[in-house]
């Protein structure tokens, strides 16, 4: 019988005798440890039934993880969507074309379709003797189903791979972006890359307007279905500017030039070229940080051309008018720093005379009857303080001192220790003269009526009368004699700044800057030419400031490029140019 | 149809038999064939052979397995007891015999040569080591003068001694985990069960310590850029190419050069053909008779027979199980053969005599035969 089973037992532990019990309940279990408990032979069947079932559910489980798993075959579809995503032409202001798609065809293949991987290696490199054969062993070698063996070939290398007769060796049409015109505004298109993704410039902004989303929804398959992109850059123009700067460039032996032609009346970029610069069409270069937008994306101390902005918030406060004087002698002092004057007078001068003789001293008092808060309210308006924000992705923002004394307020005030974006000061002076509006850059066409939309009233019209006036009368009297082409009635401002060298200003290396108005009496194009450490020459008598080699360089832009431009010549002086300043009997009016 | 007036053993056999499980080994066998003649011809290309060689050998070997598989089945369990007492005996005779005589292929003494058919013994022990040992545990449950349950502890040793000599890993383990479910389900004290189990993990660990071998095979599992995985990936890439419904039969490419596409690896080449939903439905299959046998063990009355289809639709269930879970790679390639889909001669007849063992045993009987032929519980005679 099953005496021996330990459940069969009563167990009442409590009422017997500690020791008896203990050796009786080992003599038990021993026992029921050596027997097999045949009554529990059912539920432990139904246990070994329970186990199967799990194993079985897992490997059902698995199969389906192996069916619902991607396929494979999958990347050559998504290859061929992401290949054939097409991109708008780019033109410019007068439909020129910029950049476009072209066809072309890159060879891929599937490596679990290639019988004999080798005799595929060997033969691919026979015909297309620039892949290297180990990478391409490698790659025919993994178990993916996509591998591409080499990108946009021409016809006949196409025509040599088709008449190898490979498995598992196929083409793929692709679109290739081209830029006909080559590194002309290539800071402005930016680039795309073998996949037609735009990567930088404009390129970059159409991606952003939901290219992708597009094509992926199945439309825009074709470039005819896509808008051209209208900028309002003009080839021609460009062309002229940069070949100017390259020369320019060469002439004073410079690091680097940039230059920037704007439509103050709509703030549209009507020509940016930077150099050194790079060809999209082979954009390999773009990355190099010399090859950097110096527009967008450099921020430097502009210097005396910063001397339009501080005189305009000095006359526009009422503080002072344009009879003003200041005393200039000497130096000027502010704790231990001495301000001096570069091109020093040493009398007391009138407004437009600090301006055309530039001096420090005359336009830092100016600055401080408006004050500190004043000051920085007032860059702030003209948009010196914020990160400038164009469709070009590339932007930077400005080196603000962390903290603004009245010491930060007199350096400022002519150019220095506040850096900014080249385009921001241009976008600022444009609101000096073009009647008072603050209109943000584009690089897109617009109207003059859609500019008035968004413009925003930063000076008086009569404080840009006389910024027109005193910049004409620089170009007439003062350092920007060097760019008045005549017929033109330019206006100018030069700016030197000295390069902070570690941590020092740097005597011999100058930051030149020029900005210039045409026509001065109704401007309708800011010029900004500006040269990183150009150096002094015999014919500029040694010097290497900003008259002599930007405001040259821009004199040459104004005379090649106006015409292009359309802004008609005059050569008669112009009736009454300037009639609030006439009135007020301004220093040096005929 | 059989008529049920009058009492011949093969109307016996027909009213009494499970149909069910029966007709489900019917599919599997005719499915089997069918998967065959995929995966078959690009093996018997690669070797030179007729294309439908395999196909045409199983055929042959088929119509005698399926004799076999209703002879045994005609069997009582006095009978079927017998006939694996038989049958294991001489089976570990030319295990003996052929670690001596044997041929040695792929570094192991597995066959031996008998009247110009060459045989793997080891095959046929199975079913019958299961069977003998569920007697034995049968025995020892009921009956305290015979020590069942000491011997059929010492047969463990007796079968898989030979076996690791062989030295056949695969085997081993199949017989040690049956007869561990076997004891397992005559009512193993729990203790034992806990110590058993931890000395099956304890004999794994040591077998990935001390074996270089299934070291390097579990690390090759685990580590895909490890040595040389290309069966593995082929079965992978079978699964991919096949997708839900497969390429259709006879499209197959990867088929072409995944190894051993008509035995160990047919359920791979099966995916690649005729989908994965074929696939599970052949898990259902193997599932469906693996899980009605123990039903029916679990509602039999005599131990013996509970034991000892336990035991067989375990060794059945098993098998298919790792040869499956290989296929899918859930565990690291293992030689075991699907049971009556992969190619093979000495195989299938091991199948046929233990699911003819199963059919017989889980045949329907009368209550009173069963009390009667054997002592009750607890009875001391």
């Amino acid at each position: 019988m099953h005496d021996t089973d330990p459940t069969v037992l009563p167990q009442t532990p409590d009422e017997t005798p500690a020791p008896q019990t203990r050796a009786a309940r080992l003599r038990r279990f021993l026992s029921g440890v050596f027997s097999l408990r045949a009554e529990k032979s059912q539920a432990r069947v139904g246990v070994v039934a329970l186990g199967f079932s799990c194993l079985f559910v897992v490997i059902a489980g698995r199969l389906v993880m192996l069916a619902v798993t991607p396929d494979d075959p999958g990347d050559l579809r998504r290859a061929s969507a992401e290949i054939s995503i097409v991109r708008p032409d780019i033109v410019d202001r007068n439909g020129i074309l910029l950049a476009t798609d072209v066809k072309t065809v890159s060879v891929y293949a599937e490596p679990r379709n290639i019988i004999d991987k080798d005799e595929a290696t060997e033969l691919l490199t026979a015909v297309l003797p620039d892949l290297n054969a180990r990478e391409l062993r490698e790659k025919l070698g993994t178990k993916r189903g996509f591998v591409w063996v080499k990108r946009e070939i021409t016809p006949r290398q196409q025509a040599e791979v088709h008449r190898l007769g490979i498995p598992g060796i196929g083409f793929l049409t692709e679109n290739k972006r081209v830029y006909p015109n080559g590194p002309i505004a290539s800071h402005v298109l930016g680039f795309a890359n073998v996949d037609n993704e735009g990567i930088a410039g404009i390129e970059k902004y159409i991606d952003g307007l939901g290219l992708r989303a597009l094509a992926g929804a199945g439309f825009a398959t074709q470039a005819t279905d896509l808008e051209p992109i209208k900028l309002s850059i003009d080839l021609r123009a460009t062309h002229a500017l940069r070949d100017e700067l390259i020369k320019g460039m060469e002439k004073y032996k410079a690091k680097a030039t940039a230059g920037l032609i704007l439509d103050v009346k709509t703030g549209e970029v009507i020509a940016l070229a930077s150099l050194p610069d790079f060809d999209p069409n082979n954009p390999v270069e773009a990355l190099d940080p010399e090859r950097i937008n110096r527009i967008n994306v450099g921020v430097y101390e502009m210097g005396s051309t910063f001397k339009a902005i501080t005189t305009a918030m000095a006359l526009d406060s009422g503080k002072v008018n344009i009879n003003s004087t200041f005393d200039a002698r000497g130096v000027m002092r502010y704790g231990r720093f001495t301000i001096r004057d570069y091109h020093g007078q040493n009398r007391i001068l009138t407004v437009p005379e600090i301006f055309i003789h530039s001096s420090n001293i005359g336009t830092a008092k100016m600055a401080l009857t408006v004050g500190v808060e004043g000051h920085k309210a007032t860059l702030k308006k003209f948009g010196q303080l914020d990160r400038l924000r164009t469709e070009l992705p590339e932007s930077a923002d400005p080196i603000i001192p962390p903290r603004w004394g009245e010491l930060n307020t007199i350096t400022i005030s002519y150019g220095h220790g506040l850096a900014v974006a080249p385009i921001q000061a241009a976008a600022g002076t444009a609101a000096l003269v073009n009647g008072g509006y603050f209109i943000t850059p584009t690089f897109l066409k617009r109207t003059e009526e859609e500019a008035k939309a968004i413009a925003r009233r930063v000076v008086s019209p009569k404080t840009s009368e006389a910024m027109r006036y005193i910049m004409r009368l620089n170009a007439e009297r003062g350092s920007a004699r060097k760019a008045a082409v005549p017929g033109y009635y330019v206006g100018g401002k030069t700016g030197t700044a000295e390069k902070v060298i570690n941590g020092r200003y740097d005597r011999t290396k100058n930051f030149t800057t020029f900005m210039a108005i045409a026509p001065a009496d109704d401007p309708k194009y800011l010029f900004v030419v500006l040269y990183d450490e150009p150096k002094g020459l015999p014919e500029t008598y040694g010097y290497s400031t900003a008259a002599w080699n930007a405001g040259v360089t821009t004199g040459k832009v104004i005379e090649r490029v106006a015409p292009l431009l359309g802004l008609p010549p005059r050569f008669e002086k112009p009736y009454r140019p300037f009639p609030a300043m006439a009135q007020a009997g301004a220093w040096g009016i005929q | 149809m059989v008529s049920r007036a009058e009492r011949t053993v093969l109307a016996d056999w027909w009213w009494t038999v499970d149909r069910y499980t029966l007709g489900a080994l019917g599919v599997l066998m005719v499915a089997g064939l069918v998967f065959l003649m995929g995966g078959a011809p690009p093996v018997a290309e690669r070797l030179g052979l007729p294309t439908f060689h395999f196909v045409n050998r199983q055929v042959l070997y088929l119509v005698p397995a399926i004799l076999l598989l209703v002879g045994t089945s005609l069997l009582s369990p006095r009978q079927v007891r017998r006939m694996a007492l038989i049958v294991f005996l001489a089976g570990m005779a030319l295990i003996v015999a052929a670690l001596y005589v044997g041929p040695e292929v792929k570094g192991s003494r597995r066959w031996i040569s008998l009247a110009g058919i060459t045989v793997q013994p080891s095959e046929f022990v199975k079913p019958a080591f299961v069977v003998l040992v569920a007697w034995l545990f049968a025995e020892g449950g009921r009956r305290r003068d015979m020590p069942g349950t000491i011997l059929a502890v010492l047969l463990l040793p007796l079968t898989i001694v030979p076996l690791i000599l062989q030295p056949d890993i695969g085997q081993t383990m199949l017989v040690t985990v049956v007869w561990a479910t076997v004891f397992f389900a005559a009512g193993l004290h729990i203790f034992w069960v806990a110590g058993i189990g931890g000395m099956g993990l304890a004999g794994l660990v040591a077998a990935y310590e001390f074996i270089p071998h299934v070291r390097a095979r579990i690390e090759r599992f685990f580590n895909d850029d490890v040595g040389d995985t290309f069966q593995v990936d082929m079965a992978m890439e079978s699964f991919a190419q096949g997708g839900w419904l497969g390429k259709g039969p006879g499209e197959g490419t990867v088929k072409r050069i995944l190894p051993d596409a008509h035995t160990d690896f047919i359920f791979a080449a099966t995916a690649e053909e005729f989908g994965i939903v074929v696939c599970i439905a052949i898990v259902l299959l193997f599932a469906f008779i693996v899980i009605r046998s123990l039903i029916l063990a679990r509602r039999n009355d005599d131990p013996f027979c509970r034991l000892a289809v336990t035991g067989l639709a375990t060794l059945f269930g098993i098998q298919a199980s790792i040869n499956m879970m290989v296929n899918v790679h859930l565990l690291p390639a293992k030689g075991m053969t699907l049971p009556f889909i992969s190619y093979g001669g000495s195989s299938l007849f091991s199948l046929a005599i233990g699911m003819g063992f199963l059919i017989a045993l889980t045949r329907r009987r009368p209550r009173a035969e069963i009390f009667d032929a054997t002592p009750r519980w607890g009875e001391v005679r």
